[in-house]
């Protein structure tokens, strides 16, 4: 059934860009009806793929000639981030339901982007998760091109040039992976079984991971992601953060770990105590983390606050990766899950909630609005998803950055370290922006005050509150009841470890 | 020498020819007073007629060719039979996009020049011989000057012509000229015989004579595939050229081009590494004892290395200078020398076992097919708006919002995009690239490939900005671009070949592997 | 009642009582009034259910995090029996005093209850994940209660208060992780254990290297910003001067228990080796915050502030107490005194609670009689117009004061029992403390309600009778504390004795 989840938001995708032009209701409900289906149908799958480990969904000969199937399967990581995706794309469709400007083109070009989302996360043949992959960056250009706010094209543009570059550092890899294996087959397992060499891994594995890690927002190379989400419609940089993030995350696990596990081998010799791709990436995620943490505390933008928590956040997925342990691998995919989940909840109150209705971003200009009075929903799902954001326990993101965090000390102790730091100036961003936007006493001036008197902010709508409530329920059902996920992730980690890592 | 033979074997071309002189006479004779737009469907129609005719005489399977005293002149069946077949495909498709034009009233001359050229083609993808290549390509050559030049009250389409044809006479004369130092080394214009005589005076000592014939040949072929720095006419000439002439020339004489190219290969590649021959090419092998030439940069000789080089140079230089440009024809030229380049780095490396003929024919064709679908949409919206700047498609996803879609996906296909059908072509060529050899040389280059065509990406992006972010100058409602229902179709036919045959890629493959199975 | 699920259920019920809070708006006060008589009766009925032997009653234990060792883990002994005692008195003589809270009660009454829920659960948790859990929620709650309805300078006061404790919180979590790695596990009566043996310290030197005194450090040092401790306070007098009266009151009664509670249940069992290492520095602490506490008051002219330095002073005593006993007895005299050190500062923290909140309670009256006015230079006579505020306000300064009879001297007393003769100098230099404060309730006595009357306060209206009602419970508890103390100390006195079998220095 899961694979339905893939083939029903293309056909949604299809129906919408037919749909007649001035009949934005109905664009609106189908696309949700579409996305909450989706995300039923990744329920069940979650459900029914309890206690299992990959199950194969569809496998079809594509070009026999070749040796590329046609094939979705799904183990346990695959269903968490299934799972996500559904959640995701229908908060974002709820947060998009004021969408006014060619509504139904919007959610053809957004279920598109869900369905090659969710055609990723259930590849497990290397050409077929590449084809999805790329299917997922196009419509995001022009979700954000058209759609978007400041400095859309720009923004655009700039994201599906680093999305392409790195995919075609991926291709190259793909290439490369396929014809040293042999040129029989592109299957994920076959491919991990084909003993590639070392010396070939260790030359493939940066390669492909920094390719898909372009799209995980690794530093040095993440600054698509914060004028990407700035720019992007709401749904847009929901889904960016949420779960395009994501894509590469799970690219740099399911291919460039699984893939080539000895390219994280020692070199044989180090460099100011850097002695293998293993310990550059870390380093580059540790940076991640605290650079990220940093320049949002000095961001005078809201939404650039959150755009670079995300670089930070996704910081720790990679750090999590790089530990190749159980229990950081465990914390990686944790993470990738809960901050999709917070991610989105941010970008919604920030993005929807809160700019559709000031028509500012600007924080010392929400300061003199007194939001926590005139809209206080927003207020207080920006403290709650703020507290999830920031790791307070009882939320998701706890969970899973401690276990990130555990894994990291088991490896080397000054990674988690100075990974503390990061967490400490995460509060302090967090509460700052928290303070700045919505519970700030500055005065306003007397322009300001005629305005607040002149007109009320529209009301808070009912897609809104589903959306809000839907998300923050989530982060602290998984946060107060971690088991129910870690339970599909931890053997899925631990038979891809079992599968050639270590 | 046995007529018989000959004729069984241009069976094609002589319909061709056939079809083209009927298309005169119905047009000058029967239907000199009839409406213009009657004359051009009836023209299209009876050429897209000839070329149906042909691909049905057409020899698919391995025959043996038509040889002349003893050396093979035409060879017939397997790639060749594919190539011709795409040829004669793509003619047609160039044809139906006539129906609409208004660049001419000449109709009925138009579509007799390009079944001409079209028949030119199919010779050029079978020769065997270097007398036959070079009139194969001269037959195609002219054709297309004529064809470039049909827009008589257009300054650009003379200026292009005159280009062209100048480009063009030099480089002929660099081909014959190369073409006869091949046979002063060899004492034959058989291309077999050229290639171990060659060869064999190569590993003797060599002689500078043959790097000279191989660059000034390099230059000839370079020149009709507008290989960088051959390809200073493609520009202009895209841009001149009434836009189904346009179409033509990048899909049906590209294909031609590296047909050809295939066949020098594929003879070669006999020798190198003394395999013994199948199918439709007979030789003697090298005898033993007689030592391999030596190895340039880690190529096996220096016609993979000169390709090579003109591949490097057309895929940089071709998407660097596509990004500079403002006008869709220029950006399409420039944007064809890069595929030129790709695929240019096919033929360098190529492979005994058919797996690079079939890669490399996949993707030309499908690239024919493709640009033949963008040429038809610039056709449109030039015609709606007067212009082929990149500004002329503004707003065009509220203006028309079909062939909007048409030609995003083409453009995305162009670019590389899955699941459309150039994206498998890339991964098509680059596999068999490195499935030829993995060494770290060959593995460079698909990587500048790659990564080039990620810059690609750029440009083609520009368009659909256009088409579908940015607001239209004129934002009236009234200003829908119409196109004929013919053209539409026929769009929209190549749109959707562009998608199932992308996700669908064995279909096509296996199309090509039906005449040349993969060994 | 089974008992069985008594722990999730009292830390259920504030939640459940916050969100009816949040919708009930006008009936919000009554919402909260109900709930903490209820918690406040369960937290009774949890007292009475206490194990004889001083171990832990109630206990729940179920998996829930297992490749991280969380566990949801609850228990009680007699010190957290008695702190969820004191958290459900205090809460409800919170909100009892918060009746004027006219801007948006619902949602003051939900964040009131919900640190009342953090409180139940930090005070009960066994397992370090679901403790911090806890501690972590109360922390937001205080936070926006401080920010939305504090005074004047609330901002910069909220904001001081949320980065003191959440940076403590976090040097305390890493210092967790560190022992976690090294242990397995986040439990803290197995952890308690395997320090008892000297287990804990093998572990994490063999994992970690020499590093137990660092994390004794770090946790010392999360515990030490909530308490406060010198040099940690600074945040301490502008949070409690800015927070609204009923607002101070949770936080000097119950939420700065928190700290020493943690000292007793986490540093002292797990780190004790270490703090008796550092005890010289530890108790310079101690001291400086005792003498230094006392001083400040002195120096005050606020109200509020005096009893926000006095709550500094007096819970310098608690430190005292802990780290004066942090050494390795030898005989039976110094385990008498470490015995009476330890019980000592468990009244006091239950009587600093009750007495500091209901200081603060009196101020919040006076504050609503005087539109305000706290100075002290700003009253004068009020003993005249208002007896009866007089009166019971005298007692608990008293009380606060440490006047035997009355409750504050037991606590104060055992301490200084206890720990003179383990640290002589320390608690002879302390005294000074005794007497600066003494000499501050004393001035304050005099200076607010003796004298001439200013004209603002003419026509001070005294207590009403629903305000003497609910007061004189309070003040009667202290009355019935100061003379019969062992009314707490029997319950707590196995847990006292059970702490001191597992501890190790």
């Amino acid at each position: 059934m899961l694979v339905w989840t893939i083939y029903l938001s293309f056909a949604g995708a299809l129906v919408l860009a037919l749909l007649p032009k001035d009949k934005p209701a109905l664009a609106r409900w189908l696309s949700l009806a579409v996305a909450a289906t989706g995300l039923a149908l990744a329920v069940q799958g979650f459900i029914a793929g309890m206690g299992q480990g990959r199950t194969v969904l569809v496998d079809l000969p594509w070009v026999p000639s070749m040796g590329i199937r046609f094939l979705l399967a799904a183990d346990g990581i695959s269903r968490v981030l299934v799972l996500l995706t559904g959640l995701a794309a229908v908060a974002g469709v709820l947060f998009s339901w004021n969408i006014e400007l060619r509504t139904n083109e919007f959610f053809a070009f957004y279920l598109a982007l869900i369905g090659g989302v969710y055609g990723v996360f259930l590849s497990f043949d290397l050409f077929l998760l590449f084809v999805f992959y790329e299917i997922a960056i196009v419509p995001k250009y022009f979700l954000i091109a058209i759609w978007g706010s400041t400095r859309r094209e720009y923004a655009a543009m700039k994201l599906a040039i680093y999305s392409f570059a790195g995919s075609a550092m991926v291709l190259i890899g793909l290439l490369a992976a396929y014809t040293t294996a042999g040129s029989h087959s592109t299957g994920l397992v076959e491919l991990a079984h084909a003993n590639l060499p070392v010396s070939f891994q260790m030359w493939c594995f940066p390669l492909v991971f920094t390719g898909f890690a372009i799209l995980a927002g690794m530093w040095p190379l993440h600054t698509w992601a914060p004028t990407g989400h700035v720019a992007a419609p709401t749904a847009a940089s929901m889904l960016l953060a949420g779960v395009v993030m994501k894509l590469g995350a799970y690219g740099c696990l399911r291919v460039g770990i699984a893939l080539f596990p000895r390219g994280l081998d020692p070199w044989g010799f180090s460099f100011i105590g850097i002695g293998s791709w293993r310990d550059v990436f870390a380093l580059l995620a540790v940076i991640g983390i605290v650079y990220g943490a940093l320049v949002a505390l000095a961001q005078t933008d809201f939404k650039f606050v959150i755009g670079y928590s995300s670089v930070s956040h996704m910081g720790f997925v990679l750090l999590g990766l790089m530990t190749l342990n159980q229990i950081g691998m465990t914390g990686a995919v944790m993470q990738m899950f809960s901050h999709g989940i917070i991610a989105g909840l941010l970008f919604a109150i920030v993005g929807r909630i809160v700019y559709d209705r000031t028509h500012t971003r600007q924080l010392a200009e929400l300061e003199t609005m007194h939001l926590s009075k005139r809209l206080p929903f927003a207020a207080w799902a920006f403290v709650i998803a703020g507290m999830a954001s920031m790791g307070m326990p009882g939320f998701s993101g706890f969970i899973a950055e401690l276990q990130v965090l555990v894994g990291a000390w088991m490896v080397n102790p000054w990674w988690t370290l100075v990974t503390g730091v990061g967490v400490v100036v995460g509060v302090a961003y967090t509460w700052r922006a928290l303070q700045k936007a919505f519970f700030s006493d500055a005065l306003p001036n007397a322009h300001m005050l005629e305005q607040e008197h002149e007109h009320n902010f529209a009301a808070i709508t009912w897609p809104e509150v589903t959306g809000v409530v839907m998300l923050a329920g989530v982060s602290l059902f998984i946060g107060l009841y971690p088991k129910i996920l870690l339970d599909a992730i931890e053997p899925a980690v631990k038979a891809l470890l079992a599968g050639g890592v270590q | 020498m046995n007529y018989a033979d000959l004729f069984r074997v241009t069976l094609p071309e002589t319909a061709l020819e056939v079809a083209a002189l009927v298309v005169l006479i119905v047009d000058l004779g029967i239907l000199r007073k009839a409406a213009l737009k009657l004359r051009v469907a009836v023209a299209a129609l009876l050429g897209v007629a000839g070329c149906g005719a042909a691909l049905w005489t057409l020899q698919v399977s391995y025959g043996t060719g038509y040889s002349f005293d003893g050396a093979l002149l035409l060879a017939q069946g397997g790639y060749i039979a594919a190539a011709q077949s795409g040829i004669l495909i793509l003619t047609a498709l160039t044809l139906l996009l006539l129906i609409d034009s208004t660049f001419t009233r000449h109709v009925g001359e138009y579509v007799a020049v390009v079944l001409m050229a079209a028949s030119g083609g199919l010779l050029v993808a079978s020769a065997q011989d270097l007398l036959v290549i070079f009139i194969g390509l001269e037959l195609l050559s002219l054709g297309l000057y004529i064809l470039t030049a049909f827009a008589k009250q257009s300054g650009k389409s003379a200026e292009a012509a005159i280009k062209y044809y100048l480009f063009g006479g030099m480089s002929a004369s660099f081909l014959l000229f190369g073409f006869s130092y091949l046979y002063g080394m060899s004492g034959s214009t058989s291309l077999p015989k050229v290639i171990l005589g060659t060869y064999l005076s190569a590993s003797n000592g060599g002689t500078p004579l043959f790097l000279i014939a191989l660059v000034m040949i390099a230059a000839g072929l370079g020149f009709k595939v507008a290989a960088v720095p051959f390809h200073l006419w493609a520009p202009d000439t895209y841009e001149g050229a009434p836009a189904p002439a346009a179409a033509f020339i990048a899909s049906v004489s590209k294909l031609a081009s590296f047909a050809l190219l295939i066949s020098i290969s594929t003879v070669t590649l006999h020798f190198l590494d003394s395999f013994h021959t199948t199918g439709f090419v007979t030789f003697t092998v090298i005898p033993a004892g007689v030592p391999r030439p030596s190895i340039v940069f880690g190529f096996r000789s220096i016609w993979p290395l000169i390709l090579t080089v003109l591949s490097v140079a057309s895929m940089v230089l071709g998407n660097l200078a596509a990004l500079a440009q403002t006008n869709v024809r220029r950006l399409l030229a420039y944007s064809a020398i890069a595929h030129a380049g790709y695929i240019l780095l096919g033929v360098a490396f190529y492979s005994w076992s058919n797996r690079s003929a079939n890669a490399i024919l996949y993707y030309v064709l499908t690239y024919g097919l493709t640009t033949i679908g963008a040429f038809g949409v610039v056709a449109v919206i030039e015609r709606a708006t007067g212009s082929d700047r990149l500004d002329s498609f503004l707003g065009l996803h509220k203006r028309n919002p079909l062939l909007a879609a048409v030609l995003g996906v083409l453009f995305l296909s162009l670019s590389g995009i899955p699941p459309l059908v150039g994206f498998w072509a890339k991964f098509n060529l680059f596999a068999a690239v490195l499935g030829v050899s993995a060494g770290p040389i060959p593995f460079a280059l698909v990587a500048l490939a790659v990564a080039m065509s990620a810059v690609s990406l750029y440009y083609y992006l520009q368009v659909l900005k256009r088409a579908y972010v940015m607001p239209a100058i004129d934002e009236t409602p009234g200003n829908q671009i119409k196109a004929h229902p013919v053209t539409m179709a026929v769009l929209v036919a190549i749109a959707t070949a562009v998608v199932v045959l992308g996700c669908f890629p064995a279909l096509l493959q296996g199309w090509i592997e039906s005449f040349y199975p993969i060994l | 009642m089974s008992g069985i699920h008594l722990l999730t259920l009292l830390t259920v019920l504030p939640l459940v009582g916050a969100a009816i809070a949040l919708v009930a708006s006008k009936h919000a006060r009554g919402v909260a009034l109900i709930t903490t008589l209820i918690s406040l009766a369960l937290a009774l009925v949890v007292w009475t259910q206490l194990p004889a032997n001083g171990g832990y009653g109630l206990v729940e234990q179920h998996v829930w995090a297992p490749s991280l060792g969380f566990n949801y883990y609850l228990g009680v002994d007699g010190l957290s029996a008695l702190m969820l005692v004191l958290s459900a008195i205090v809460t409800l003589m919170s909100v009892d005093a918060a009746h004027r809270v006219h801007h948006q009660p619902g949602l003051y009454f939900a964040l009131v209850l919900t640190l009342e829920a953090g409180l139940f659960g930090s005070f009960t948790a066994l397992n370090f994940f679901h403790w911090f859990l806890f501690w972590e929620l109360s922390l937001i709650p205080a936070f926006f209660l401080i920010k939305l309805w504090g005074g004047a300078r609330r901002g910069p006061a909220a904001m001081q208060f949320f980065v003191y404790t959440m940076s403590g919180s976090v040097v305390l979590l890493v210092a967790f992780l560190a022992v976690f790695l090294s242990t397995g596990s986040m439990d803290f009566p197995h952890l308690t254990l395997l320090a008892s043996t000297g287990e804990l310290e093998q572990m994490v030197t063999a994992h970690l290297g020499p590093v137990m005194l660092w994390l004794a450090i770090g946790v010392l040092a999360g515990f030490a910003v909530k308490v406060p401790m010198i040099p940690f306070h600074t945040w301490l007098p502008a949070a409690y001067a800015e927070a609204p009266s009923p607002v101070t009151m949770l936080l000097t009664g119950a939420m700065s228990k928190m700290g020493v509670y943690g000292l007793l249940r986490i540093a002292l069992p797990l780190f004790g080796h270490q703090i008796s290492q550092m005890r010289t520095p530890l108790l310079a602490l101690a001291v400086a915050t005792v003498v230094m506490g006392a001083w400040a008051a002195a120096a005050q002219k606020d109200l509020k502030r005096i009893f926000a330095y006095m709550s500094v002073n007096h819970l310098g005593y608690c430190l005292l107490g802990i780290f004066a006993l942090a050494v390795p007895a030898a005989g039976a005299a110094a385990q008498t005194s470490q015995a009476m050190a330890l019980n000592g500062v468990i009244l006091q923290m239950f009587n600093h609670g009750l007495t500091a909140a209901a200081l603060f309670w009196f101020v919040a009256m006076i504050q609503q009689r005087t539109g305000g006015h706290r100075g002290t230079d700003q009253f004068g006579g009020l003993g005249k117009p208002a007896p009866a505020l007089f009166g019971l306000m005298s007692i608990a300064l008293f009380s606060s004061l440490g006047l035997p009879g009355l409750n504050g001297f037991v606590g104060e007393f055992l301490i200084f029992r206890g720990v003179f003769p383990l640290a002589w100098v320390a608690a002879t230099v302390s005294i000074l403390g005794l007497l600066v404060t003494a000499a501050v309730i004393l001035t304050v006595i005099q200076k607010v309600f003796t004298g001439p009357v200013p004209e603002h306060c003419v026509g001070f209206p005294d207590l009403h009778h629903s305000e003497r009602m609910a007061l004189i419970p309070v003040i009667g508890l202290m009355i019935l504390l100061g003379l019969l103390p062992q009314l707490i100390v029997e319950s707590v006195n196995p847990t006292v004795v059970n702490i001191m079998a597992h501890w190790r220095f």
